[in-house]
């Protein structure tokens, strides 16, 4: 495969996902310029072992570069993953319901939920970005995070109930 | 079905993730089970909440210019041997023609002088360095590594100094053949930029300095100072590579031979 051809390939299948790209590492580095810096990477990346890649589903395919180029990121600045630590318990272990007006009406609460996503520890927060932002299926997911489709379903059902507890917690922090 | 497999299901009956069985066994149990109904109707909120606007980050538009750029780059750094490549077929034809010119006028014209054909050589040899996957034979960030390992290969001890600190960090160092004699490139970079530096002895002391010149995309700077010729070659912009060759001859003069 020729150079040029390579790469107005790359550029057609590839690029057009650069939306995707950002937003996943926008959520995993937590910060902007970190975030531009993983995507820009990832896409060398991708390019170079771009004749890896038979067709197929290129979203997954460069999702699957940015994520891996966020993890060596975020292993070298491991210092600022706190949040891996949350503690379940802390946070109530009550199965509080939520008001179902406040988070339809607020702004706030878009801000707050935002908040409470970015307090997920990443391997929470990810299934979450992957499923509910993206829209990626189950089986997509299972190839950006390099797991089982079992792993997949019970890690974003527990991420998700982590989610809604420190959502509870904050509205009760809130007069 | 009871609560507890509801409960276990619930997300991936969210998900529509589900086989059609379970999914209508999930929703006859909804309709009549409170606590669960509530749980899911939770879970349909929070989702409703992550699917606003804002909380979908979308890559900002130099971003993408930034990365087609720096793709193309890298793009031409892999190239396949050139002469095969498509857009020298592209510009095959015009250059059969010129060379049918050239031809018919060589009776008239000098051939090409020996620094244009040393220029042509430096290109090459930059080129080639970076298709080959070549850069360094002795591939070290520090110039006292670097410079010593010159000793016993070559009839001359380069300079070699370190411009890290402005942002041209040396990358290492390798053997190269130029003008029919072995010389040293000393290999540094800017971003992904490659900056092949060619050093030989100069039969002339006295210090002079040619024009900036461009040959395929790639320029190339030369000076000759304290009997040392330097040839500088990249694809850096001009202005950032005058800067680096500005910065070469101020650190050789001033550092300790």
């Amino acid at each position: 495969m020729g150079g040029q051809d390579k790469l107005e390939r790359f550029e057609q299948t590839i690029l057009p996902h650069l939306d995707a790209a950002y937003n996943l590492a926008r959520w995993l580095t937590r910060n902007e310029q970190d975030a531009q810096d993983m995507v820009q990477e990832a896409s060398l990346r991708a390019f170079k072992f771009f004749d890896g890649f038979r067709g197929g589903d290129a979203r997954a395919w460069l999702l699957t570069t940015v994520r891996n180029t966020c993890y060596t990121w975020l292993e070298q600045n491991r210092k600022s993953r706190a949040t891996t630590s949350f503690d379940e318990e802390l946070h109530g272990v009550e199965d509080n319901a939520l008001n179902p007006s406040v988070l339809a009406i607020k702004g706030n609460d878009i801000e707050m939920l935002k908040e409470s996503l970015e307090e997920l520890p990443d391997e929470f927060r990810e299934v979450i970005v992957l499923r509910d932002l993206e829209e990626l299926s189950y089986k997509q997911i299972a190839e950006v995070i390099n797991a089982p489709l079992g792993t997949v379903m019970s890690r974003l059902a527990r991420a998700r109930g982590q989610l809604k507890r420190i959502l509870c917690s904050r509205f009760k922090e809130t007069p | 079905m009871d609560c507890t497999n509801v409960q276990t299901l619930l997300d991936i009956y969210l998900d529509r993730e589900l086989d059609a069985v379970r999914n209508l066994e999930i929703e006859a149990h909804l309709e009549g089970c409170a606590r669960c109904s509530q749980s899911f109707g939770d879970r349909q909120i929070i989702r409703y909440g992550l699917k606003t606007e804002s909380l979908y980050f979308k890559a900002p538009a130099d971003l993408q210019k930034r990365i087609q750029r720096s793709v193309r780059e890298a793009a031409r750094a892999e190239m396949p041997t050139p002469w095969f490549s498509l857009s020298w077929m592209r510009i095959a034809a015009p250059m059969t023609a010129a060379a049918l010119v050239v031809l018919l006028l060589i009776p008239f014209i000098k051939g090409p002088s020996t620094d244009e054909r040393l220029t042509e050589d430096i290109v090459g040899s930059h080129i080639r360095s970076l298709m080959v996957n070549h850069l360094a034979d002795v591939p070290s960030t520090d110039e006292h590594t670097v410079k010593p390992w010159f000793n016993g290969k070559i009839d001359f001890s380069p300079p070699v100094s370190d411009l890290a600190k402005e942002g041209f960090p040396l990358v290492g160092g390798r053997l190269d053949y130029l003008n029919d004699r072995p010389v040293a490139a000393l290999v540094y970079q800017r971003d992904t930029h490659v900056i092949n530096v060619f050093v030989w002895p100069s039969d002339k002391s006295a210090q002079i300095s040619g024009p900036i010149k461009t040959r395929q995309g790639y320029h190339v700077i030369r000076w000759a100072s304290a009997g040392v010729n330097f040839w500088v070659v990249s694809d850096l912009e001009t202005s950032q590579l005058a800067k680096f060759a500005e910065l070469l001859k101020s650190s050789v003069a001033t550092s300790p031979r």
